[in-house]
């Protein structure tokens, strides 16, 4: 498997018991989401739709490029950065 | 009306969903003095909290937050912890809907302990049987054929999304059910949700071009009197209606209501004994639809002969300028004789009556706009 290197937002680190960077597995960013949800029940849901959809006001980032789905292939220490759009009110 | 009996005192504790989190309101033996804890949740979307009164101490809540999506918390203690659901509720992989939020919670029937059921936006129907640790779709409903239908598209919804709501387990039969639609109606089930059909007569739908249309209705909320299970109200967008069963044609008694204040409303209430007394809150329904009290002057009205006249309720409520509403989930009654009557505004106040409604006290002021008022 693939180590790489995940940055949480705020609004997710009632899950990673307010740790901000954690490691997670995968050769996928969807294997990634779901070894962390394997690590942190729930995480998943909160950032990912039912049919494997990024939430609209969730962003996902890959060594700092913006990816729109799940799909991106990760190599080893990669950093994926999980961001809260700017919305809300 | 006859003096109800007094009754012993037994505490109230008021659950208060709010656009920015949990807040609770514990009141003492008399109803007089509360004490607002909280929050829970700060800053998540919680649209509904209800607690289970077939163990007294089960609470779910669903919540979400602007951006993260949907889920559940459960509490059983009373409130004092929660752990969230293993399996929120979510359309299966054959459906192209997404669940935005689950918008209403229902204990199930006083027989299946640890079943509950759940109502969401867009309009969806789950079962848990696990007291709301996992969830799974009603197909009988969300896999319907003619749920499309039903419920319409997207310009069918309410402004913050079409909504599966009133979710009512008749209490002499677990199978049989009724479910209101924010836009579609409402619905009968007598197979435990196997199969579904409208029961919207007599049930006026002005902003559709039929006169008495099957379904695409919308009732705001609607309740079933747990004494007399054969009698349903409902706060409908087009009027306030009743139906005693087996018929299935909805009575109109919103035309006693007076034609300055009008029959619009979010909420519905039953007595907890009598099934002829009711309330509503009545909004201003007109033109661009304010949504607030109608001539800012805001009132609770009560029929305690089923609907066929109405009385003001109003003293101790602003005279003027409260421009404020109930939303549908947002008012309710205690069990107690007399029943202490409540409910939340959209301007953070909850409201309460020890006296049914004749005289009303501001219980608490400033918090978030309240979605939802529950009793524990």
């Amino acid at each position: 498997m693939t180590p790489v290197r995940v940055l949480v937002p705020n609004p997710l680190r009632s899950y990673t018991r307010d740790v901000a960077t954690v490691s997670a597995e995968g050769g996928t960013l969807a294997d990634v989401v779901g070894d962390l949800d394997r690590r942190y029940p729930g995480i998943r849901f909160r950032i990912v739709d039912e049919h494997g959809r990024i939430r609209q006001h969730i962003k996902f980032f890959v060594n700092g490029l913006q990816v729109r789905d799940l799909s991106p292939r990760l190599d080893r220490d990669d950093e994926v950065m999980i961001v809260c759009a700017l919305s809300g009110g | 009306m006859a003096q109800a009996a007094k009754m012993p005192a037994r505490r109230v504790s008021l659950l208060l969903a709010t656009r920015k989190g949990l807040w609770q309101l514990h009141g003492d033996a008399t109803r007089r003095s509360w004490r607002v804890a909280g929050p829970q949740f700060l800053g998540h979307i919680v649209h509904h909290c209800i607690a289970d009164p077939r163990d007294g101490k089960t609470m779910l809540a669903a919540a979400r937050t602007g951006h993260l999506g949907p889920t559940i918390f459960r509490s059983a203690d009373r409130g004092r912890s929660w752990h969230e659901a293993k399996q929120p509720p979510a359309f299966g992989e054959g459906s192209n809907r997404t669940v935005d939020h689950t918008f209403w919670l229902t204990p199930g029937h006083a027989s299946e302990p640890g079943v509950w059921y759940a109502g969401t936006s867009p309009q969806g129907l789950f079962r848990s049987e696990d007291g709301g640790a996992t969830w799974r779709g009603v197909a009988g409903f969300n896999e319907h054929p003619q749920r499309k239908a039903w419920c319409g598209g997207d310009q069918d919804g309410t402004p913050d999304g079409a909504k599966l709501h009133s979710i009512l387990i008749d209490p002499r039969d677990p199978k049989h059910m009724y479910i209101g639609m924010s836009s579609g109606g409402v619905f009968e089930s007598t197979d435990a949700g196997a199969d579904w059909r409208p029961l919207n007569h007599g049930v006026k739908a002005d902003f559709l071009p039929q006169p008495d249309p099957e379904y695409g209705h919308d009732p705001h909320c609607v309740r079933l009197h747990p004494l007399l299970p054969d009698r349903l109200y409902q706060q409908n967008h087009c009027g306030i209606y009743r139906l005693d069963r087996p018929a299935d044609r909805w009575e109109d008694i919103g035309v006693g209501m007076p034609k300055s204040v009008g029959p619009i409303g979010f909420p519905m209430v039953v007595h907890p004994r009598e099934p002829d007394t009711i309330w509503v809150f009545p909004m201003d329904g007109t033109s661009v639809w304010p949504r607030v009290s109608p001539g800012g002057k805001p009132a609770v009205y009560r029929s305690v002969n089923g609907g066929k006249t109405w009385q003001r309720q109003a003293t101790g409520l602003p005279k003027s300028q409260g421009w404020w509403t109930v939303k549908r989930q947002a008012m309710t009654a205690d069990a107690g004789a007399p029943a202490g009557i409540y409910f939340g505004t959209t301007s953070g106040a909850v409201w309460g009556s020890r006296d049914e409604g004749r005289t009303w006290k501001c219980l608490a002021a400033h918090l978030p706009e309240i979605y939802a008022v529950e009793t524990m």
